[in-house]
C-alpha cells in the first residue's frame, strides 16, 4: 500500500513538473502572465511530493517489504535498521529518486524564499529546473521503478554489499547528492538569465548563495567519501582516481570556479557571459558523473550492475539538457555586453588566472576519466591512474596556488605586485625554510617536495587578508575566504605529507610477536572469532607503543558476512595528533602466523581536517551573505514604510 | 597592459582558449605514455612491455601453482591463458576470492626476467561487482571449455 501511494506520489510530482514547465514558459509571453503566478506554488508542491515519494520508500526498506522488488534485491531483514534505510539509496533506482527528490526540493526551496531576481527571470528559472527534473521522472518512473512489486514474495532478500554497511554510506550518499543536484540550481539560473538577458551583479548575488550551498555540500561529502574509501577500503590509500571519485571532483571543480567568477561580478560586473558558461558546466559535469557512475560503463566499486538500456537513457536525458543549454548560451551569449575592464594584475586578473586553472583541472581529470572509453572503442583495454592524475593535476595546481597566495591581497581593478609584494617576504621565507628542511630530511619525492614547501607558504599568506583589518569587524565572507583558502593549505600539507613520509610494514607474525613500523612497535597478543549482527569475524588485538610511551590497545578485523557472503577487511586506525596508525588483518600464515600490514602516516588527517575547514569557510561565506542581505531587505522594507507614512 | 585593449573579452577568451587547448593536448600526450594496457598471458610473453611501465595482466591462477615464501606474505603464483603462462609475484594480502583456478587481474609491472611483480591483485567481489576485464574473460574462458570439449 505504501509502495502504491509512494509511485503515486511520484506520478503526481512529474505532472506537477510538467505544469510547473509550461506555465513558467507561458507565464514569459504577455497573453499568459496570469499563469506565472502558480509556477512558484507548482513548484513547491512538486518538491514536497517527491518527498513524499521518498519517504515512502525509505519506510519500506525499514519495514523489509519484501513484496517490493529493490527491497528484496537489496535488503535482508537481518540487517541493522541503520543500514536498512541507507540501503535505500544504496541503489540504482533508489538512488535516482534521491536525485529527482533533491532537484525537486532545490526547485521548491529556490520558488519559496528566493525574492531578488526579476520575476521574468524567476519564470525562466522554475521553468528550467522544470524541464530537467521532468526528464530524471520520466526515466525512474519509465526505466527505473522503484516500487515495483515482486511476486511471489521471497522468503528473503537478497542483502546489501557489506562493503556499503558503514555508517559512512548513511551519510556520504546523501550528502554528495545535495550537492551535485544543489548544482541544478545554478543550471536553473544560468538558462533563466540567458532567457531574459539579466546578467549583472544583481544576479550573481542571488546565484551565488545557492551555489555556495551546493558546493559546502561537496566539499563535505569528498571529504567523507574519501575518509570512508581510506578506512573502509583497507588499502591505505584516500584517493584513487576511481571514475566515481573524479565524478565527484568534476563538478566541486567547476563549482569552485563558478563560485569565484559569480564574486567577480557581483562585486565588478565583470566575467559575464564566463559565470553564466561556467553555471551551465558545473551542473553538466554533475550530469556527467551520474552518467558514468549509473550507465554501468565503468567499472568501479560504485557501479550497481545496470542494464545498458538505462545507459542510453541517462545518455538521451545528457544530450537534450546539455546541448539545449549549450545551443542556447551560443545563441545568447553574444547579447550579453561586455562587463567592466580590468587590469593584468588585480583581483580581477587572479581570479580569472584561478578560473582558467581550475577549468584546465577539470579538463584533465574528464580526459583521464573518458580516456578508457575511446580507448576501448578504438580496440585498446586501458585503465587511467595516479601516473597520469597526479603529475598532470599539479601541472595546473601548483601556479595555481601560488597566484592563490598572492591574488586575495591584490586590489579591484588595478594594482601593482611591488605594493603586495613586502607582505609576501614571510610566506616566502617559510618556503624557503621548508626547501632547506626537506633537502636535510632528504628522499622526499619532486611533487611531495613541492606540495609540503607550498602548503607552508600558503597557510601564512592566506592568513594575511587579516592583517591590519579589525577582526570584530571583519565581515564573515572575508572570514570564510580566509579559512577556506588555510584550508586548502592544511589539506595540501596532509596529502604530502602522507605521500613522503607513510611508512609500510608487511609482516606475518605469531602472537607474541613483536614489529616495528616507523615510531611504533607493534605486537599481535592474539587473534579471536567475534560476531556482529550479521557477520563474523576474526579480531586481531594488537599492542602498540608509541616510542616508549604505555601501550595501547588496537583491533583489526577480517570480517565474514552471509547475506551476501562476502568478506571484508575492517582496518583499525589509531589517531594521534602528529599522524595515525593504519592496521589491517590479513589471513592466516601455514606456521600459525598472521598477515599484518601496518603504515604510519604522519599528518594524513589533515588531509580531512582542510578539507572540512574548506568547507566551514563555504559556510561562514554563506552566513555572512544571507545575513547581510536579509538586513539589505529589511533596510528596503524599513524605507518603504517610512516613506508611506510620509505620502500619508 | 591588457586594460587598453578594446576588447578585453576577446583577449581573455584567447588566453582561456589557448591554456585549454594546451592542457587538452598535453592530457593527450601523457595520457598515451601513462595509460596502463590491458594484458592476458598470451600477449605479455609475445611482446612484454617496458619494465617500468605500469600494466594490468589478467588471467586465470594455475592449479597448485600458488606458493608462499618463507616471509609469510609474499606469494609467487602462475597466471595462465591456455596459451601462455607467466609467473607472478605479489606482497600483501590477497583478496578473499583469490584462490587456485579462478580469474584475476594483476595491477604491477613486468619484469627483466620474465615474472611479473603485482602492486595489487583484482578478484571477483561478489557478483554485483566483477572486475570489467574478468566478465570478459570468463566468456573467453567458457568459449575455451566449448572448444576443448568438442
Amino acid at each position: 500500500m505504501i509502495a502504491e501511494f509512494g509511485l503515486a506520489a511520484l506520478w503526481l510530482a512529474a505532472a506537477l513538473a510538467a505544469l510547473q514547465l509550461v506555465a513558467g514558459a507561458f507565464g514569459l509571453t504577455r497573453r499568459g502572465a496570469a499563469l506565472g503566478g502558480i509556477v512558484r506554488p507548482v513548484a513547491v508542491v512538486q518538491g514536497l511530493l517527491a518527498l513524499v515519494s521518498f519517504l515512502c520508500l525509505i519506510y519500506v526498506f525499514a519495514v523489509t517489504d519484501l513484496s517490493v522488488k529493490l527491497v528484496a534485491m537489496n535488503s535482508h531483514s537481518m540487517k541493522p535498521l541503520v543500514f536498512k534505510i541507507a540501503g535505500a539509496w544504496g541503489n540504482h533506482e533508489g538512488s535516482m529518486l534521491l536525485w529527482v527528490t533533491v532537484m525537486g526540493m532545490a526547485g521548491g526551496f529556490v520558488a519559496l524564499i528566493e525574492r531578488r531576481l526579476p520575476e521574468p527571470t524567476m519564470l525562466a528559472t522554475l521553468a528550467g529546473q522544470a524541464f530537467v527534473s521532468l526528464g530524471f521522472y520520466a526515466f525512474l518512473l519509465i526505466a527505473s521503478n522503484p516500487f515495483e512489486r515482486l511476486s511471489p514474495v521471497p522468503a528473503e532478500g537478497n542483502g546489501l554489499n557489506p562493503l556499503l554497511q558503514d555508517l559512512g554510506l548513511a551519510f556520504h550518499p546523501p550528502t554528495l547528492y545535495l550537492g551535485y543536484v544543489g548544482l541544478s540550481v545554478a543550471f536553473s539560473f544560468a538558462i533563466g538569465a540567458l532567457v531574459t538577458r539579466e546578467v549583472g551583479p544583481a544576479f550573481a548575488r542571488a546565484m551565488r548563495p545557492w551555489v555556495m550551498g551546493a558546493w559546502i555540500f561537496l566539499t563535505v561529502g569528498i571529504t567523507a567519501g574519501s575518509y570512508w574509501a581510506y578506512y573502509e577500503l583497507g588499502w591505505g590509500g584516500w584517493w584513487f582516481w576511481d571514475p566515481v571519485e573524479n565524478a565527484s571532483l568534476m563538478p566541486w571543480l567547476a563549482a569552485t570556479a563558478l563560485l569565484h567568477s559569480a564574486s567577480v561580478l557581483a562585486a565588478r560586473n565583470a566575467l559575464r557571459a564566463w559565470t553564466i558558461m561556467l553555471g551551465v558546466v558545473a551542473f553538466s559535469m554533475s550530469m556527467i558523473g551520474t552518467f558514468l557512475v549509473r550507465s554501468g560503463i565503468l567499472t568501479s566499486v560504485h557501479a550497481f550492475a545496470v542494464d545498458p538500456e538505462r545507459g542510453s537513457f541517462i545518455l538521451a536525458l545528457l544530450a537534450i539538457n546539455i546541448g539545449g543549454a549549450l545551443t542556447l548560451f551560443a545563441l545568447r551569449a553574444a547579447t550579453v555586453t561586455e562587463g567592466e575592464r580590468f587590469a593584468l594584475v588585480s583581483r580581477e586578473g587572479a581570479l580569472v588566472f584561478n578560473n582558467v586553472m581550475l577549468s584546465a583541472i577539470l579538463g584533465i581529470v574528464l580526459f583521464g576519466t573518458l580516456y578508457p572509453l575511446v580507448a576501448e572503442a578504438m580496440g585498446a583495454k586501458v585503465s587511467v591512474g595516479p601516473p597520469y592524475f597526479n603529475p598532470m593535476g599539479a601541472l595546473f595546481t601548483v601556479p595555481m596556488l601560488i597566484v592563490l597566495a598572492v591574488g586575495p591581497l591584490l586590489r579591484w581593478r588595478r594594482d601593482a605586485f611591488g605594493r603586495v609584494g613586502k607582505r609576501l617576504v614571510i610566506p616566502a621565507m617559510l618556503g624557503a625554510a621548508g626547501v632547506i628542511a626537506l633537502l636535510v630530511i632528504g628522499g622526499v619525492a619532486f611533487l611531495p617536495f613541492i606540495g609540503l614547501v607550498l602548503a607552508v607558504g600558503l597557510a601564512w599568506a592566506s592568513l594575511m587578508p587579516l592583517r591590519e583589518r579589525n577582526l570584530r569587524r571583519t565581515p564573515l565572507p572575508v572570514w570564510g575566504m580566509v579559512i577556506a583558502h588555510f584550508g586548502i593549505a592544511v589539506a595540501l600539507f596532509g596529502m604530502s605529507s602522507e605521500s613522503a613520509f607513510s611508512v609500510e610494514k608487511l609482516v606475518a607474525v605469531r602472537p607474541g610477536e613483536t614489529t616495528q613500523v616507523g615510531p611504533w612497535l607493534v605486537r599481535l597478543e592474539k587473534v579471536e572469532p567475534v560476531a556482529g549482527p550479521n557477520w563474523t569475524a576474526l579480531e586481531a588485538e594488537l599492542k602498540v607503543r608509541y616510542k616508549g610511551s604505555d601501550p595501547v590497545t588496537t583491533r583489526p578485523q577480517s570480517r565474514s558476512f552471509w547475506a551476501p557472503p562476502q568478506q571484508t577487511s575492517e582496518s583499525s586506525l589509531l589517531t594521534r595528533w602528529n599522524g595515525q596508525l593504519y592496521s589491517v588483518l590479513g589471513g592466516e600464515a601455514e606456521d600459525g602466523r598472521w598477515q599484518l600490514r601496518l603504515w604510519w602516516k604522519p599528518f594524513v588527517t589533515l588531509i580531512w581536517l582542510g578539507g572540512l575547514l574548506i568547507a566551514l569557510g563555504g559556510v561562514l561565506a554563506l552566513i555572512g551573505r544571507v545575513k547581510s542581505d536579509l538586513r539589505r531587505h529589511i533596510a528596503r522594507d524599513k524605507i518603504a514604510d517610512r516613506r508611506e507614512s510620509q505620502g500619508r | 597592459m591588457a586594460v587598453k585593449a578594446k576588447h578585453q573579452r576577446l583577449v581573455l577568451l584567447l588566453v582561456a582558449l589557448v591554456v585549454l587547448i594546451g592542457a587538452g593536448l598535453l592530457a593527450a600526450w601523457a595520457l598515451r605514455n601513462q595509460a596502463s594496457y590491458f594484458y592476458v598471458p598470451n600477449e605479455i610473453v609475445a611482446d612484454p612491455p617496458a619494465p617500468d611501465r605500469a600494466v594490468r595482466l589478467g588471467g586465470m591462477v594455475e592449479k597448485g601453482s600458488l606458493k608462499t615464501e618463507a616471509d609469510g606474505v609474499t606469494i609467487a603464483f602462475i597466471v595462465e591463458d591456455g596459451k601462455a603462462r607467466v609467473p607472478v609475484t605479489f606482497q600483501g594480502i590477497v583478496p578473499s576470492l583469490f584462490v587456485e583456478g579462478s580469474g584475476v587481474v594483476a595491477e604491477g609491472r613486468m619484469g627483466k626476467d620474465g615474472t611479473f611483480v603485482a602492486d595489487n591483485l583484482l578478484a571477483k567481489h561478489d557478483e554485483n561487482y566483477v572486475p570489467r576485464e574478468m566478465q570478459e574473460m570468463t566468456a573467453a574462458q567458457a568459449d575455451r571449455v566449448v572448444a576443448e570439449t568438442q
